[in-house]
C-alpha cells in the first residue's frame, strides 16, 4: 500500500480549508469593526450604545407597553419590536388558518368552491404586497365614516333597522305593535359600545377589579383540564376503541368554568365604555387602522402562498393511501384528518417555514402606512434623531435575524417530530 | 503578503461607504469643479421650496440656492443635479458624500450642528397646524384629543410632543415616512390636524383637492430656522456655500437685482463695486472668481427676487415675507458685509 502525501489526505484537506475559511471570516469581522470605529472617529462620532438611554421625545400611536415621550430610546426599541411581533405572530396564525382552508378548498370536489379558491390564489399572489397594503389602508379603512358619524357595531342598530322595516310594512296593513316591540327590545339592549370609524375600531376596555384573579385561575384550570381530558380520551380510545366528544366537553369547560367563577365572586370585571367627546371617542380601547390594514394585507397575501403549499402537500400523498382508508371504511373527513394531512405535513412544513419568514420580513412595509413597527420607529425616527446609523442598523438586522432563526428552529423541531418513523 | 492585506483592508474601509469620505473628500470645491456639476440634495416635492414640474425641471427657493451656488462656481446655473430625499433619509447621503450639500428645508438645531455644518438661515420658519374648516377649531389650544398627522424623523414630531405636553393636552400621532403619504392620510380623514412648518403647510395645502376647506391655525409653536447644510471638515466649501447665501442677501440690501445688474456694474458706489468684483479680490479669497456675486445675481437673482418668485405674495403659495424681510425693512435677515 502506497502512503498518500498528507496534503492529499481528504480529512486533512477538509479540515485545512475549513480553518482557512474560519480565519478569513473572523479576520474580516475584526477588520470591519476596527475600520468602522476609526472612520466614525474621524467623523466625530463614537461607536456606542449609550444613546439608548437618551429621552426619545416623540410619541408613538400604538404601544403594547406603557410609553410616553419622556421614555428613552431603549423603550422605543421595545415598543417597535412588540408591534412587529404582534403583527407577525397574528399574521402567521391567521394566514395559516386561511391558507389551509383555501388550499383544501381548491382540492374540493365542489366545482364552485374549487374555482373560487383558485381565483383567490391567482389574484392575490400576483398583485404586489405594497399595493395591497395601500388598498386596505386608503381604499377600505380610511373610507370609513368620520368619528362623529361612527358606525355602531352591536345588536341595537340591527334591531332598530328591523323596527324601521316593520314600520314601513304598517303602510300595507301590518299591526303597529310589531315595530314598537322591536324598538323597545332595542332600547332594552342598550346602545352599542363598539364603534367603527376612520380612526379605527373602538371598543370597551375591561377593568379587572378585586377577585378577577379567581376568574383568571378558573381559566387556567379549564385549559389544564382540557389537556388532561384529551390525554385521557386518547388513552381510552386506544384501549377500548370508545370515543369521547372532546371538542364539546372542552368548549363547555372553557366557557363554563370562568362564567361560574365570575358569578361566584360577583362580577369583578367592569368595562370602560368609550364616549364620543371632542374629536373622537374617549375611553375604551381601540385598534388603529394602520394595524388592521397591515394585518389583513399580510394575512391574505401570505395565505395565497400557503394555500398552494398545502395543495402541493396533499397532492404529494399517493392516491393509494386515500383508497386504502376508504376501503377500511373511514369517512372522507376522517381520512383527511388521520391519513392525508399527517403525511402531507412532511411536504408542507419546509416551504411553510419560508412563508412564515416572508411574512415577518414583509411586515417592514408598515412604514408606508405609518404603522409604528421596529423599522419605522427605531431604524427610522430614532436613527434620524441620533444619527447612530451603524449601531441601529446592526441592532435591527440582529433582531430580524433572531426572529427568523427562532421561527426556523421551531419549525425544524416540528418537522423532526412529524418525520416518518420507520419500524426497525 | 502584507501588501495584499493592506490592499484588502483599504477595500474594506471603502466598502464602509460613508466611512472614509469625511477625510478623503475634504476638497469638495475641487471635486465639484472636476466633476463639472454640483449635486444637491432637495425634497421629494415641496411646492415653493423644491419640486419638479411635469418636464422634470426643478424650481423653488431651495433649488434656486443650489443654482446660485452653481452660478458662482461655473457661471452656469444649470450645472446642478438634484437628488430628491425624504426627511428621514436626508442626512446619510450628505455624510457619505453622495451629495455636495443638502438644501432641503432643514431646521438648524444644536444636535444636527454637532454633526454637520449649517451655513445660515435661508428661511425663518415655525411649526403650525392645518385643520378642516368644518371642525370649527380656531386655535391650536383647542386640539385636545385630536389625531395629528406628521412626517416621521423630523423636528416636527418632537415639537408636537413638547407642545401638547406643555399645555397638558392629549393627542394621537400618526407618523408617515414621506410628505405625500402624510398629506394623503390627512386628506382621507385619518387625522384632525396636519402639522409641519408653516411654509410647508401652505405648500402642502396646494396639493389638497379643495384648498379653501382647510385653514392654517394662527399659533406658531416653534422656531424653525431652515438652511442649507454641508459636511464638517471642509472649511473652504463651508465658506463658499455660506457666502453664496450672504451674497444673495447683500445684493438685495444694495439694491442689485437681475434686472438692473448692467447699470449696477457701471456704478461708482464703492460698496457695489466691491461686491460685484470691480474692486478687490474678495471672490478669489473664497476660492471663487472676482465676479461671483454678479454671476449669482445675473443667473438667479438676489434673495428678495428668489423669495418672491418661489414663495412670496405673487407666487402660488402667497406667503408674506414676515421675519424674512431684510433687517433694514423690519425683518431679521442680516448678512455680514463683503469686504
Amino acid at each position: 500500500m502506497t502512503k498518500t502525501a498528507f496534503y492529499n489526505n481528504p480529512r486533512f484537506r477538509s479540515a485545512f480549508y475549513q480553518i482557512v475559511v474560519l480565519v478569513a471570516v473572523v479576520w474580516f469581522a475584526v477588520e470591519f469593526f476596527i475600520n468602522a470605529r476609526a472612520n466614525l472617529e474621524t467623523q466625530n462620532l463614537r461607536f456606542g450604545l449609550r444613546f439608548l438611554d437618551d429621552p426619545a421625545g416623540f410619541n408613538i400611536s400604538q404601544a403594547l407597553i406603557s410609553y410616553s415621550e419622556q421614555d428613552n430610546y431603549l423603550r422605543v426599541f421595545f415598543v417597535g419590536l412588540l408591534n412587529t411581533l404582534l403583527v407577525s405572530v397574528l399574521g402567521i396564525v391567521l394566514a395559516t388558518i386561511l391558507g389551509f382552508a383555501i388550499g383544501l378548498a381548491r382540492l374540493s370536489p365542489n366545482w364552485l368552491l374549487a374555482r373560487l379558491a383558485g381565483g383567490y390564489v391567482e389574484t392575490i399572489r400576483n398583485l404586489p404586497l405594497l399595493f395591497q397594503i395601500l388598498f386596505w389602508y386608503l381604499a377600505v379603512l380610511l373610507s370609513m365614516p368620520a368619528p362623529r358619524q361612527s358606525v355602531g357595531v352591536g345588536l341595537q342598530p340591527l334591531l332598530l333597522f328591523a323596527a324601521d322595516g316593520f314600520a314601513y310594512l304598517e303602510r300595507f296593513g301590518a299591526p303597529d305593535v310589531i315595530a314598537q316591540w322591536w324598538r323597545s327590545l332595542a332600547e332594552w339592549i342598550g346602545p352599542p359600545a363598539v364603534f367603527l370609524n376612520n380612526r379605527g375600531l373602538i371598543m370597551p376596555r375591561a377593568i379587572f377589579g378585586e377577585g378577577s384573579g379567581i376568574v383568571a385561575a378558573a381559566l387556567v384550570i379549564a385549559v389544564l383540564a382540557i389537556i388532561g381530558l384529551r390525554i385521557w380520551a386518547r388513552r381510552r380510545q386506544d384501549a377500548t376503541g370508545a370515543r369521547f366528544p372532546v371538542l364539546w366537553a372542552s368548549l363547555a369547560l372553557l366557557i363554563g368554568l370562568p362564567v361560574l367563577a365570575t358569578l361566584a365572586v360577583g362580577s369583578p370585571v367592569s368595562f370602560d365604555v368609550p364616549v364620543l367627546r371632542g374629536f373622537n371617542f374617549v375611553g375604551g380601547t381601540g385598534v388603529i387602522p394602520e394595524f388592521t390594514a397591515l394585518l389583513v394585507a399580510l394575512t391574505t397575501y401570505t395565505a395565497a402562498f400557503i394555500a398552494e403549499v398545502v395543495r402541493a402537500g396533499v397532492l404529494a400523498v399517493p392516491k393509494g393511501q386515500t383508497e386504502a382508508a376508504t376501503a377500511l371504511g373511514l369517512r372522507r373527513k376522517t381520512t383527511l384528518r388521520l391519513v392525508v394531512v399527517p403525511q402531507a405535513m412532511r411536504v408542507i412544513i419546509p416551504p411553510l417555514t419560508n412563508q412564515y419568514l416572508n411574512l415577518t420580513k414583509n411586515s417592514t412595509l408598515a412604514v408606508a402606512i405609518g404603522y409604528p413597527d421596529l423599522v419605522a420607529v427605531f431604524a427610522g425616527t430614532t436613527l434620524n434623531q441620533t444619527h447612530k446609523a451603524i449601531e441601529i442598523i446592526a441592532i435591527t438586522m440582529a433582531v430580524y435575524l433572531t426572529i427568523s432563526l427562532v421561527t426556523s428552529l421551531a419549525m425544524n423541531f416540528y418537522n423532526a417530530r412529524m418525520r416518518l418513523t420507520e419500524r426497525v | 503578503m502584507k501588501r495584499v492585506f493592506s490592499v484588502l483592508g483599504l477595500t474594506l474601509a471603502l466598502g464602509l461607504s460613508g466611512g472614509l469620505s469625511g477625510q478623503a473628500d475634504a476638497q469638495t470645491l475641487k471635486t465639484v469643479r472636476d466633476r463639472g456639476s454640483l449635486i444637491c440634495g432637495v425634497s421629494q416635492g415641496l411646492p415653493g421650496f423644491s419640486s419638479p414640474d411635469d418636464k422634470g425641471n426643478w424650481t423653488g427657493l431651495d433649488v434656486d440656492f443650489c443654482r446660485a451656488l452653481a452660478a458662482a462656481i461655473f457661471n452656469d446655473p444649470s450645472k446642478v443635479k438634484f437628488t430628491p430625499l425624504s426627511s428621514k433619509d436626508r442626512f446619510e447621503p450628505l455624510r457619505s458624500s453622495e451629495i455636495d450639500l443638502l438644501s432641503r428645508n432643514t431646521t438648524w438645531t444644536s444636535s444636527r450642528d454637532a454633526l454637520f455644518n449649517f451655513v445660515g438661515t435661508i428661511y425663518y420658519d415655525g411649526q403650525g397646524f392645518m385643520v378642516r374648516k368644518a371642525l370649527k377649531v380656531n386655535s391650536a389650544l383647542e386640539l385636545n384629543g385630536a389625531s395629528v398627522c406628521a412626517q416621521s424623523g423630523t423636528t416636527t414630531e418632537l415639537n408636537l410632543a413638547d407642545y401638547f405636553r406643555a399645555n397638558n393636552m392629549k393627542y394621537e400621532i400618526v407618523a408617515f415616512g414621506t410628505a405625500d403619504e402624510t398629506i394623503k392620510a390627512y386628506e382621507s380623514g385619518r387625522c384632525d390636524a396636519f402639522t409641519t412648518d408653516v411654509s410647508q403647510l401652505y405648500a402642502e395645502r396646494l396639493k389638497l383637492s379643495n384648498v379653501s376647506d382647510h385653514v392654517i391655525l394662527p399659533e406658531v409653536i416653534s422656531k424653525e430656522p431652515l438652511g442649507p447644510v454641508v459636511r464638517q471638515g471642509d472649511d473652504q466649501w463651508f465658506d463658499v456655500v455660506k457666502w453664496t447665501l450672504f451674497a444673495m442677501l447683500n445684493a438685495e440690501e444694495l439694491g442689485i437685482s437681475s434686472k438692473n445688474l448692467d447699470e449696477a456694474l457701471k456704478s461708482k458706489q464703492p460698496e457695489i463695486r466691491r461686491v460685484l468684483g470691480l474692486e478687490g479680490t474678495h471672490g478669489e479669497q473664497l476660492g471663487l472668481t472676482k465676479d461671483w456675486v454678479a454671476r449669482i445675481v445675473r443667473h438667479v437673482g438676489n434673495y428678495g427676487e428668489v423669495f418672491e418668485r418661489n414663495v412670496g405674495a405673487s407666487s402660488r403659495l402667497g406667503i408674506s415675507r414676515g421675519l424674512n424681510r431684510l433687517w433694514t425693512k423690519g425683518g431679521i435677515q442680516y448678512a455680514p458685509p463683503i469686504r
